[in-house]
């Protein structure tokens, strides 16, 4: 193996500022639990937080709740909580460890985290949201609306889909119109529109910079600090700011050849979640090889941005509905997938494809050895898939995916040695 | 014919591949085309109303081997999913022109998509079906995205969906689906004379026949079965819940019976007897149909109910069919299923209604500790 490369911790800022705007968030939550002011819990995929917003009522994300108990390696005893109740072994950790939180006593009253007024299910795509959100509304006794995404299954969606989706809208605002107690004000929404188009821009200016070598950021590990302000904070002020200094600080980073890591030796598109409970540790397994992420999927999942789409003040719920329908990871087929990670490949000129699958979501996961021949056979990308989980510790096997990774780049770095 | 001779039939048609059924219809229908339908609801009275067989395409069971899908499904996902896509792979899908799925879960959205990327020859169609019961544009929407689906079959195969053919089908299946709920009304009734596993077996075969000649079948069953010998036994009524997308294998059937249970009400193929009663025939039979998939709709784990509580109609079914408890009979890795569970065997408790979990795979083929897990809970109750 050639000399160690090492990460360059670059990220302090960005990290920071996301860090400080998450824990804003979080003592929003905290606050509203105390003060009894109105919360909506909603999924990450393809979301509407912005018409929650309009209302001001504090957006609840318990993806992201799941996702953090991961990181600190407190979902485990979670998921067999939920596991004792009834839920099976091959249901979605993620569901298990919010599920398990309630069991726990870990949300509600007394609490940092509020029992939702309203569960809103924004079903794009996830057929376990739909679940999910049936037993949070049941456990909580919050009112639950099903606001159901028709799929993508055709080039654009059909008239039909966008009137369908719309009544929703309407129906939806007339309940939060209630739950809060404030007229609906089309110009807030507007506003909160703009503030959500500029953090795209942003988000999206970030995502084009790292086409060039060496990428300023890692587009899967270092994604996270960015996901939380465009898709939980997506529509304030403070989001669209956020990308404002983050775009600034990676043009710095461009015009200083700097990257995430102290040599750039190969550039990566990874498909699929993270292993949050191992998330440093899986990390290390790519830095090592001086593997940086140039694009991912998973940074996709709350919504496309990085081919142009942006939300339009001028047509707000109409905007809202194209971006649930069409402009999202999750309510588009895997094999539209394929097509936005070849865009990835050729468009970010990346070595390599590292497809991460995981038991829990099925939605990214199944078929994804169809994606491996895909990549493979017919494009001729070298593809590595290898599995774990994104919330349960138990399926993380370190050595196994250290072999099957220190084996891949290993063949990689012969291949580059054999075409130089 | 008697009713053992029709059953014998029965058995034999689903034992041969999907192509072979096609095949042969087209030889009496030249020029016909077949679409078949990945569980649960699928709109088979639109591809009849096009002059085509619907089909069900419902796995390669225990008799496949996988020798592709494995590659290209993990082995987290079920078994139904990887042995329908080997069907393709396999070429035993020969002589199907059509195949249609729909939003129940996230795995048959993927391999929607994969059939469609690896076999384009096939005219595939994915329907979404609604989850928002209640919204006041559901009903547009559902008779929209109907046509949709019709539209696609004319332009595929040139066929002709008009609303006066799409009445004429719905009439023919609204037809059928009151014989078979009479078939599970008699079963109700008198258990000792239909096994689970033989309506199972007349359930299975009208998924794979021609829905004219199976509407004689069954006008021919409903009228032999009251005559039929069967002395009733010292066995518990149960009710099966969980095996409305994977099929079991009819040994696991088998052994639910043998190990003391009268199963009185299932979930087997669900989506082939869909709707509580006759969808009407009016000037809209798009509307029609998709507005009865809302409010005529059997309870299901792969529809979203509004507020009801998940266990609310798998209580009724209990009641309504004098059970004595459920076996949840989810198939491994079946979302829908596992995460139901839950809130059905909550809600059994606090009705106090006995209930096992048992799970399986389509290609299970030894049930012995099955049968000592339900003869134990049999017991249990017998000797309470």
């Amino acid at each position: 193996m050639p000399a160690e490369v090492k990460e360059r911790q670059y990220q302090g800022k960005v990290h920071q500022l996301s860090r400080e705007l998450m824990n804003a968030w979080t003592s929003q939550l905290a606050r509203a639990n105390e003060t009894g002011e109105p919360t909506g819990a909603i999924m990450i995929s393809g979301n509407c937080v912005e018409i929650l917003r309009a209302f001001d009522i504090h957006p609840i994300f318990p993806e992201v709740t799941a996702l953090q108990n991961a990181i600190r390696h407190q979902s485990l005893p979670l998921i067999l909580k939920a596991e004792q109740a009834g839920y099976s072994s091959d249901n979605c950790a993620y569901v298990k460890a919010d599920i398990g939180l309630f069991l726990s006593g870990g949300m509600g009253p007394g609490t940092k985290m509020p029992y939702p007024t309203i569960t809103l299910c924004n079903y794009v795509g996830c057929n376990v949201y739909v679940k999910w959100f049936e037993h949070l509304a049941e456990a909580t006794g919050s009112q639950l609306f099903m606001l159901d995404i028709p799929f993508l299954r055709t080039p654009e969606p059909t008239a039909a889909d966008i009137r369908y989706v719309v009544k929703q809208f309407e129906e939806l605002i007339r309940i939060l119109e209630r739950i809060s107690g404030k007229k609906f004000d089309i110009d807030k929404l507007r506003e909160i529109l703009g503030y959500a188009a500029r953090a795209e821009e942003g988000y999206a200016r970030s995502k084009e910079l790292c086409k060039r070598s060496p990428a300023p950021f890692d587009c899967y590990f270092d994604a996270i600090n960015m996901m939380g302000p465009i898709n939980v904070l997506r529509g304030t002020r403070e989001a669209a700011d956020f990308f404002d200094e983050a775009v600034k600080e990676f043009e710095g980073m461009v015009a200083e050849g700097a990257g995430p890591l102290s040599e750039e030796r190969f550039r990566m598109v990874v498909e699929g979640p993270p292993p949050y409970p191992y998330y440093r540790s899986f990390r290390n397994l790519f830095t090592r090889w001086g593997a940086v992420a140039v694009a991912s999927t998973y940074s996709t999942v709350g919504g496309i941005w990085e081919f142009g789409f942006r939300h339009d003040p001028t047509r707000p719920l109409e905007s809202i509905a194209e971006q649930m329908l069409t402009e999202n990871l999750t309510n588009r087929s895997i094999v539209t997938r394929y097509g936005q990670i070849r865009r990835y490949v050729e468009e970010w000129r990346a070595d390599a494809l590292v497809i991460h699958s995981i038991k829990s979501c099925r939605l990214f996961s199944a078929g994804q050895g169809d994606m491996r021949e895909y990549f493979t056979k017919e494009l001729g990308v070298p593809t590595l898939l290898v599995e774990s989980d994104l919330e349960d510790p138990r399926y993380y096997a370190e050595a196994q995916l250290r072999n099957r990774i220190d084996a891949f780049f290993e063949a990689l770095e012969h291949k580059k040695l054999v075409a130089a | 014919m008697a009713v053992d001779q029709t059953i014998d039939r029965c058995r034999e048609l689903i034992a041969e591949p999907l192509g072979v059924i096609a095949e042969r219809w087209k030889e009496s229908h030249p020029g016909g085309r077949v679409a078949a339908c990945f569980p649960v609801w699928s709109p088979a009275e639109l591809i009849h109303a096009g002059g085509m067989l619907p089909l069900g395409l419902l796995g390669g069971g225990a008799t496949v081997e996988l020798t592709h899908a494995d590659a290209r499904f993990q082995s987290f996902v079920c078994s139904i999913s990887k042995s329908t896509l080997e069907l393709g792979f396999q070429g035993l899908l020969k002589g199907v022109d059509g195949l249609v799925f729909s939003n129940i879960c996230d795995v048959a959205r993927n391999l929607s998509s994969i059939y469609k990327r690896n076999f384009p020859h096939f005219h595939v169609d994915y329907l979404h079906l609604p989850q928002n019961s209640t919204s006041a544009g559901v009903a547009d929407y559902t008779a929209e995205e109907l046509r949709r689906v019709a539209r696609g079959f004319e332009s595929a195969f040139g066929v002709k969906i008009t609303e006066d053919s799409i009445g004429k089908s719905v009439e023919l299946y609204n037809a059928i689906r009151a014989r078979l709920r009479a078939l599970y009304a008699f079963r109700i009734a008198e258990p000792q004379k239909l096994s689970t596993v033989e309506l199972y077996l007349i359930l299975r075969a009208l998924t794979q026949a021609d829905p004219e000649e199976s509407l004689i079948r069954l006008d021919e069953l409903l009228a032999e079965l009251p005559g039929r010998e069967g002395r009733p036994k010292d066995r518990i009524r149960v009710v099966i819940e969980g095996a409305f997308c994977e099929q079991p294998p009819l040994g696991l059937l088998e052994v639910l019976e043998e190990a003391g249970c009268y199963v009185v009400e299932d979930d087997l193929l669900l989506g082939w007897r869909w709707f509580t009663s006759d969808v009407p025939v009016n000037a809209d039979p798009f509307r029609a149909l998709g507005q009865s998939y809302v409010d005529r709709a059997v309870p299901s784990s792969t529809r979203h109910e509004g507020r009801e509580h998940r266990s609310k109609g798998l209580i009724e079914k209990v009641r309504r069919s004098r059970a004595d408890a459920v076996i949840f009979t989810p198939p491994k890795f079946c979302e829908p299923a596992l995460f139901d569970y839950v809130p059905m065997k909550q809600g059994l408790e606090r009705e106090a209604i006995p209930h096992l979990l048992v799970e399986f795979e389509e290609k299970m083929w030894t049930f012995e500790r099955t049968r000592n897990e339900v003869e134990t809970f049999v017991e249990s109750m017998l000797f309470d």
